[in-house]
């Protein structure tokens, strides 16, 4: 890690005045979980880094089932996990916290970096550009090991899969963000945050290098099932090898509105009108929600060796509608 | 000459007991010191220069910006222009400043040209691997060909492997190294070797072996991957003598990982014959593996089982990896992995429990059968196996799919060549002093149940120093020798002490020596205990000089032995869908011999069978084609056991058995890990009915092997 200055704003519009306005000489810095090691590797050697952990506005969480739920950047997944409204009404992205099975990274890791986060492809991480490729420009994701790369949204040039746990589960939601600039805020669905770079030097998301994640915000929930599943090998803190969100609007038991997200599959959360078309007008079965895992994968590509993981993808969106039309 | 020999079952307080580990407190409060919490004044931290190739010629090195970094102490080259390095890792030059980013700093300031080489870096593939592929072993043992020609003869043919992996070591290779004028070296090293290593350094170093001073009190785990001084030892020195200062040096985890040791893979095709009744004929089987570019040892296959006709060829692939080092039971892990599979194929071909397969082929075993028998239906009992084992092709509902397997294993674990020094003050204090070192595995606190033991006294009496390369020397903890070699030469020593101070204190009783003992703090007559001494009363008796015996094992001897066995059996539930596998249970039951603390032996089998699940599961060193490097050389990708991967523990340690009892010590820090491997791919293989032929059993494994044996989840 190189040297650096520490900035620690009190107010978000002096965090904002903080940032450079092209990405490089500043980071903004949340729980660290993610960034200081990415700077321990030489993968950012910013100039500055700013410190969210002062502003106070960028905490808490606030609910009303009429306006629904407010998070603030820095609430951390442990907040999240603790807050009964939020395992009460939007189970899905509770259990998408709880899959960071890590109390450390938990208690310290936060929504907003959580949402920023960056892709943990391990060509990237190695030094080789986020979009992994060779001294002569030649992509090593397709014929180097791939075994946890991309499924879907996966014909270059980025392959990675985007690494947060709690997107899939917030899109589901319908949730959007209030981003802060230096011309004030603006909002924006989430779901629309996340974007596939086409060069090393652009981010995976929709901030502008002065900009930052103030709020998510989400809409009330009642009548509204949902669900997250993730398939994991280890008990222990792992990564997801395949996941998916689940939100279900039922009318009596037929499925009146879907919206399904699959995580960690896709350079970007990955939203599937296929699996959404063969919920809604049914009722939900195994044989239904299995039909929709098959439709949330029918666009699905196996590089050489992540076959495996359009099974897996599957299966959690089959797992996902079950246990979401299954739960109160 | 005086007869040394352990205490019988009757005449036992401490030994066999549950006996919690002397330094137990140090550690859990953190105030034990480890050789990477050594400061020295003046200390410098040192980095390593690596190589981003796995094979690549150096062509330039410049350090001139780097030198003129203020902090900079000193740079050293390791390997210079023209030298050829083999492995992604391989270290080049190591630079000393005021603190570790200033170390770090100067590093990227340093400009290496490289002219990269053809490499090969993964082996499980031989078909690639062209002419770094030499054959190594090529062995008949009866009639082969005959066997697997008789009548009704069943023939099983199956692929296997395990692929490399790292050891882990919490706490990595390093060490602080300090030198006084230019002749004498104090070194705190993380090492398997307090006594052995200082000669490695004089000698490389070409200053007298008695000069070099080491000093470690305990170690972050080893596994047989610390015996060594080790680059980052040698070239630390170098470092330190360079810069005139001490030099503090630990890998970094992603070094760690790549260069500081690793276990060899081994892949094999392997051929069974066996008649329809279960006795086994033949074995066939072609192997290779990769310990790095420099080679390895070969698997002592098929494992425990002497099958009568054999053919088995094995070829070494040299590739650019970092060079292998001993793992916890070298290439009995493998072994074990490749045989019992094998076996349990066979098993399930011959629509046999594996059993009583097991059983009906126990005369094969050798010298140990009637224990491995006895252990298999102890094992079984803890398992009930009888009733929770079903036939692989058992047709079950739902996703979740659960299977039983078992191994067997063994190992030497014969008492190395050990000394000590046994002081008896006249306080009444009790020192014992040794060159050994405490793995984690109890050292310090068997050799003070020993002299307990032998003097009467509690086992807070005994204060043990360890760790130091001036104390007695004492073997390297490995293979299993340190247990026997450490208590040996404690009971020796104080067999000897005891039989003086009984001389000294015996006139006072007016009876002679032989007819005292001592028991419950004192020195009494037999038979009699109004007629004694309190130790410290008898202690006084010294006078102002401390009574010092030395002890030495000599690598053997009456206190102990060589050679356990030990049967494992796996409890798991694979989910079909997702190809995740949970261990439910496993069941470990384990001879050593004469147990001198219960408590710490269950701890090195539990501390074993975490590791066996992590292996057998979870880790591999996943080596990159395009690029030459490890792509998980952080423990993030290369997975460990969490505390809920590992389901639930049953230790069965083989005691009260008089004649295990008298065999003696014989050591377990690795026998139980061997199994896991084996047993739980057998377990797999139960539960899905299709064997899963590569550790670690992951999800895309799993998923591939009923992909092929036509088990997949129902594709619609
Ligand atoms: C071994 C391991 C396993 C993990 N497994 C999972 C998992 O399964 N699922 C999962 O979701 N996560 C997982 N995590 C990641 C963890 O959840 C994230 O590291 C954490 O949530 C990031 O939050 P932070 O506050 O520490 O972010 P930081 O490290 O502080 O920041 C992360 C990134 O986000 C940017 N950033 C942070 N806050 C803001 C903001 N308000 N506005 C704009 N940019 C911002 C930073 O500049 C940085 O680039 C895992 C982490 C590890 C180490």
């Amino acid at each position: 890690m190189q040297g650096f200055e520490y900035a620690q704003p009190k107010r978000k519009d002096e965090a904002v005045r903080l940032l450079a306005d092209e990405w490089g000489p500043t980071e903004i810095l949340a729980g660290g979980t993610d960034l200081l090691s990415f700077m321990k590797d030489d993968l950012a050697s910013p100039k500055r880094l700013v410190d969210l952990k002062g502003v106070k506005e960028l905490g808490g969480i606030q609910y009303t089932t009429k306006t629904g739920l407010r998070l603030g950047a820095l609430v951390t997944l442990e907040e999240l996990l603790d807050h009964a409204e939020v395992r009460q009404s939007y189970p899905a992205l509770a259990q998408a916290a709880a899959g960071v099975y890590s109390p450390q990274i938990r208690s310290r890791g936060t929504v907003g970096g959580d949402l920023c986060q960056r892709p943990r492809c391990w060509y990237y991480r190695s030094g080789f550009g986020l979009l992994a490729r060779d001294a002569s420009g030649k992509p090593l994701v397709p014929d180097g090991d791939n075994r946890y790369h991309a499924i879907l949204g996966n014909g270059g040039p980025a392959y990675f899969v985007n690494p947060s746990s709690l997107a899939p589960a917030l899109i589901a939601l319908g949730a959007s963000l209030r981003i802060m600039g230096p011309q004030g805020s603006r909002d924006l669905l989430l779901e629309n945050f996340f974007v596939v770079p086409k060069t090393d030097a652009e981010r995976e998301y929709a901030l502008k290098p002065n900009e930052i994640v103030a709020e998510v915000l989400v809409p009330p929930a009642s009548g509204i099932r949902s669900a997250a599943y993730e398939v994991r090998q280890r008990e222990a803190l792992d990564w997801p090898l395949a996941a998916a969100a689940v939100a279900l609007k039922l009318d009596g038991k037929k499925v009146q509105g879907a919206r399904v997200v699959l995580g960690h599959v896709a350079p970007i959360p990955w939203r599937s009108p296929e699996a959404e078309r063969a919920l809604i007008g049914k009722t939900v079965s195994e044989a239904v929600a299995d039909a929709a895992g098959l439709s949330a994968v029918s666009r699905a590509q196996r590089l050489s060796r992540n076959g495996y993981k359009i099974q897996l993808a599957r299966v959690a969106v089959k797992r996902a509608v079950l246990q979401a039309a299954g739960g109160a | 000459m005086a007869e040394y020999y352990w205490p019988d079952a009757g005449n036992r307080r401490l030994i066999g007991q549950r006996i919690s580990r002397v330094d137990g407190p140090l550690k859990v409060s953190g105030s034990a010191k480890y050789s990477a919490d050594i400061s020295r004044p003046g200390m410098l931290y040192g980095k390593v220069l690596r190589s981003p190739y796995a094979h690549a010629k150096i062509v330039s090195i410049d350090t001139g910006a780097a030198e003129k970094m203020p902090g900079v102490k000193a740079i050293h080259i390791i390997q210079g222009p023209g030298k050829v390095v083999q492995w992604s890792g391989a270290e080049i030059l190591a630079v000393a400043a005021v603190d570790e980013s200033t170390a770090e700093d100067a590093l990227r300031k340093i400009k290496v040209k490289f002219e990269p080489l053809p490499f090969l870096v993964d082996e499980a593939n031989l078909s690639r691997a062209g002419n770094r592929a030499k054959p190594a072993a090529d062995q008949v043992v009866g009639d082969p060909d005959k066997a697997f020609q008789e009548k009704d003869v069943v023939i099983l043919e199956g692929s296997y492997g395990l692929p490399v992996i790292a050891h882990c070591c919490l706490e990595p290779h390093g060490q602080v190294v300090e030198w006084e004028g230019d002749q004498s070296l104090k070194v705190y090293p993380s090492t398997q070797s307090v006594s052995g290593v200082g000669g490695e350094y004089a000698a490389a170093l070409g200053i007298p072996a008695g000069n070099v001073l080491v000093s470690m009190q305990h170690i972050g785990g080893g596994f047989g991957s610390k015996f060594d001084a080790g680059p980052w030892g040698l070239e630390s020195a170098r470092l330190a003598k360079k810069a005139g200062r001490p030099v503090k040096y630990f890998l970094e985890r992603a070094a760690e990982m790549t260069v500081a040791g690793n276990r060899p893979s081994t892949f094999a095709k392997i051929k069974l014959a066996a008649k329809p009744d279960g006795t086994l004929l033949g074995w066939e089987s072609d192997s290779w593996g990769t310990g790095g570019i420099g080679g390895s040892g070969i698997p002592p296959i098929p494992y425990i089982f002497n099958i009568p006709n054999q053919r088995k060829r094995h070829t070494a692939v040299a590739t650019n990896n970092g060079a292998q080092r001993a793992w916890r039971a070298p290439n009995h892990p493998q072994a074990c992995f490749l045989t019992m599979s094998a076996l349990d194929d066979m098993a399930a071909k011959l629509r046999m429990d594996p059993l009583e397969f097991f059983l009906k082929n126990i005369d094969l075993t050798g010298v140990r059968k009637e224990l491995y028998r006895k252990e298999l239906l102890k094992a079984a009992e803890l398992m009930d196996w009888k009733r929770e084992w079903h036939a692989r092709d058992l047709k079950s509902t739902g996703p979740l799919k659960r299977g039983l397997g078992l191994s067997i294993h063994t190992w030497g674990g014969r008492a190395h060549n050990s000394k000590c020094a046994l002081s008896i003050h006249p306080d009444g204090s009790v020192e014992v002093n040794s060159g050994s070192q405490d793995l984690g595995t109890g050292t310090r606190t068997v050799m003070a149940i020993v002299a307990a033991e032998t003097f009467g006294l509690p086992v807070e009496a005994i204060k043990v120093n360890i760790g130091d390369s001036r104390f007695p020397p004492s073997g390297p903890s490995g293979g299993s020798t340190t247990v026997g070699g450490v208590t040996s030469a404690t009971r020796r020593a104080a067999q000897d002490a005891l039989a003086q101070l009984m001389a000294k204190v015996a006139p006072d009783l007016g009876v002679g020596p032989e007819r005292l003992e001592a028991v419950a703090g004192r020195i009494a007559v037999k038979g009699d205990s109004t007629k004694g001494l309190s130790w410290k009363q008898a202690c006084s008796k010294l006078g102002v000089k401390a009574l010092t015996m030395n002890g030495e094992n000599p690598g053997g001897g009456p206190l102990n032995n060589s050679g356990v066995g030990g049967v494992q059996m796996a409890d798991v539930t694979v989910d079909s869908e997702t190809g995740v596998v949970k261990i439910n249970k496993l069941v470990a039951v384990q001879d050593c011999g004469l147990i001198i603390d219960l408590k710490t032996a269950e701890s090195q089998v539990y501390g074993a069978l975490i590791m066996g699940i992590g292996y057998a599961l979870f880790e591999e060193r996943i080596m990159d084609n395009l690029t030459g490097r490890m792509l998980n050389a952080n423990l993030e990708f290369y997975k460990l056991a969490g505390l809920g991967d590992i389901g639930q523990l049953v230790v069965h340690m083989w005691m009260g058995d008089k004649e295990q009892d008298d065999r003696g010590v014989i050591g377990l820090g690795e026998p139980p890990v061997i199994s896991p491997g084996a047993a739980i791919s057998n377990a797999v293989a139960n539960a899905i009915g299709v064997r899963v032929p590569n550790l670690p059993l992951t999800p895309d494994r799993v998923l591939s092997a009923m992909e092929k044996g036509g088990m997949a989840y129902a594709r619609i």
